[in-house]
């Protein structure tokens, strides 16, 4: 059964990515996007990481990717008869060349390694939660309060880049001269 | 008991598919969402190597890989519109000049 699980989850998240990048237009795209954040959650339920299935749920599909589907439709981009770049199977093949390799090292690597202390046993007797927010708290303090100083500043970054300049028009129409 | 390869493989064919998307894809939207692809592949990989080991540090990295992919977003997001509405460019390979 968990073998079925891990399957469909793989597969259906590999096809969302690959729609991703292949899709026309672009809210197509924020959708397969949506599709792949869900199948990954379902992945850490699989993985006994309870806690993050929840906050992938929460924070990238419920906020992350609202975000960019509220930008799409904001500027209501038009799809273009061009959509890839001029010299896209240079990079596609070249993509696959190093798949190849990075599989191959991954299938030959022993994966060894000293194991922690929190095994699932302990994880299942405390909660997900718990035994997440123990390590937080405590070794982890020092990054949570950094990660809290820099959304604040990509806050104050996002809120300064979009806001409306006074004399926006004049300089707009300046720029498209020298760009193109 | 699935094994920890077939994770990672999973994680390196999502990873390349991102990459990939950054690459051949001209819609500057559609390159932070590939962005979005590779933080996904990573955040895969370390909760599968934090299970493998039994440790807790692979998820509390994964956490905070998506909050900084918030932060990234906001911001990515901003110089989007910013781009846009000043008419600049339109596509990611028309932005070629940093100052002038």
């Amino acid at each position: 059964m968990i073998y079925l699980l891990f399957g469909y989850f793989a597969v259906v998240s590999i096809l969302s990515g690959v729609a991703v990048i292949a899709a026309r237009h672009p809210v197509h795209s924020g959708l397969s996007l949506l599709s792949l954040l869900l199948h990954v959650a379902g992945l850490f339920v699989l993985l006994n990481a309870e806690f993050l299935f929840a906050v992938q749920i929460i924070v990238y599909a419920g906020a992350i990717l609202v975000l960019y589907l509220f930008v799409l439709m904001l500027l209501n981009l038009k799809t273009e008869e061009q959509y890839l770049h001029a010299r896209w199977p240079y990079f596609v093949f070249a993509g696959a060349g190093i798949l190849g390799e990075l599989l191959v090292l991954l299938w030959q690597t022993p994966y060894g390694g000293a194991k922690g202390a929190v095994t699932t046993d302990a994880v299942v007797r405390t909660g997900p939660s718990h035994a997440v927010g123990l390590t937080m708290f405590s070794d982890y303090l020092l990054l949570f309060e950094i990660v809290g100083v820099f959304l604040l500043g990509a806050i104050i970054g996002a809120i300064v880049l979009a806001k409306t300049p006074s004399n926006a028009a004049p300089s707009a129409q300046g720029r498209v001269g020298r760009f193109t | 008991m699935i094994p920890l390869s077939a994770y990672v493989a999973l994680s390196a064919v999502l990873f390349m598919t991102g990459l990939a998307g950054v690459l051949i894809r001209r819609n500057f939207i559609i390159v932070l969402m590939s962005v979005e692809i590779m933080l996904n592949a990573a955040n895969i990989n370390l909760v599968a190597f934090s299970q493998h080991l039994d440790s807790m540090a692979g998820q509390m990295a994964a956490l905070f890989v998506i909050a900084i992919a918030a932060g990234e977003a906001a911001v990515g997001l901003a110089i989007i519109i910013v781009v846009f509405r000043g008419n600049i460019a339109t596509n990611v390979d028309q932005i070629n000049l940093l100052k002038w």
